[in-house]
């Protein structure tokens, strides 16, 4: 199963900007190689990032064949209040992964 | 002894022409490198009837890639990201990839920054297009070169 890093501060001011790292291990396959006996390899991608804070969505990205295998995303969000950021990963043969992380806002 | 002056006349005349019109070719060839087709479509199928503007956003990526497997990206935004007056969405083309999408990233007031990042896959030495979206409706784009030197996406397994 893909392992996924997300990089939060643990505490922030209110009104405070908050960089978000994330990192997941995934071969993201653009099925445009072949192997060696020609036969096509299949798409296998991530396609969709979506981040929630407290459940409301607060940033998204629409990944294609030419994000680099492992994908990193970095963004930012402006800590709101206390609570948790849930970041959700799918895409090609059903793929899907959660994680979340915590957040003192004070 | 007059005769062969003229010969080499005639030939520097020659060279210098060949050597002018080769500089033509060139010239006239490379806007069409710099704009493929496709990537334009895409662009046009995103942005719509709109009017890209020049500036405002600002992409990074390294002059010179050595693997283009995971290239740095980072485009950033000259934006208050108030309510008002935000960033929508960050699209990336590229010209020579197989496809000319990379991806799009959708942001709103509650990023407080417009800056993002990702790492990318480059299949040759080409042009890497960004084109952001205000809430206003207006569209700004910026474009890096970069030379790949092992290229991604097309080899073998």
């Amino acid at each position: 199963m893909a392992n996924a890093l997300v990089n939060v501060p643990a505490r922030a001011r209110r009104g405070e900007v908050i960089e978000i790292k994330t990192l997941i291990s995934h071969a993201m396959e653009t099925g445009y190689r072949r192997t060696q006996l020609g036969a096509p390899i299949p798409r296998d991608i991530i396609r969709l990032f979506v981040c929630a804070y407290n459940g409301t969505e607060v940033f998204r990205a629409e990944l294609h064949p030419a994000i680099a295998a492992n994908p990193f995303i970095a963004f930012s969000t402006v800590a709101t209040e206390s609570g948790t950021l849930t970041f959700h990963w799918s895409g090609d043969n059903g793929f899907s992964m959660t994680e979340s992380a915590a957040i003192v806002v004070g | 002894m007059k005769r062969r002056a003229s010969r080499r006349e005639f030939l520097l005349a020659a060279g210098g022409a060949a050597a002018g019109m080769g500089l033509a070719s060139i010239i006239a060839v490379e806007p069409a490198r710099a704009t493929p087709a496709t990537m334009q479509e895409a662009i046009r199928k995103t942005v719509g009837s709109a009017r890209v503007n020049a500036g405002k956003v600002k992409l990074e990526l390294p002059p010179l890639s050595e693997n283009g497997h995971a290239v740095p990206l980072t485009v950033s935004v000259e934006s208050p990201m108030t309510e008002a007056d935000h960033v929508k969405a960050v699209h990336v083309f590229t010209e020579k990839n197989p496809q000319p999408e990379v991806v799009t990233f959708r942001l709103g007031p509650r990023a407080g920054r417009a800056r993002v990042a990702t790492r990318i896959r480059l299949a040759d030495t080409q042009t890497v297009v960004t084109i952001c979206e205000l809430s206003d409706g207006s569209f700004w784009s910026d474009r890096a070169a970069v030379v790949v030197t092992l290229a991604a996406c097309i080899e073998e397994a």
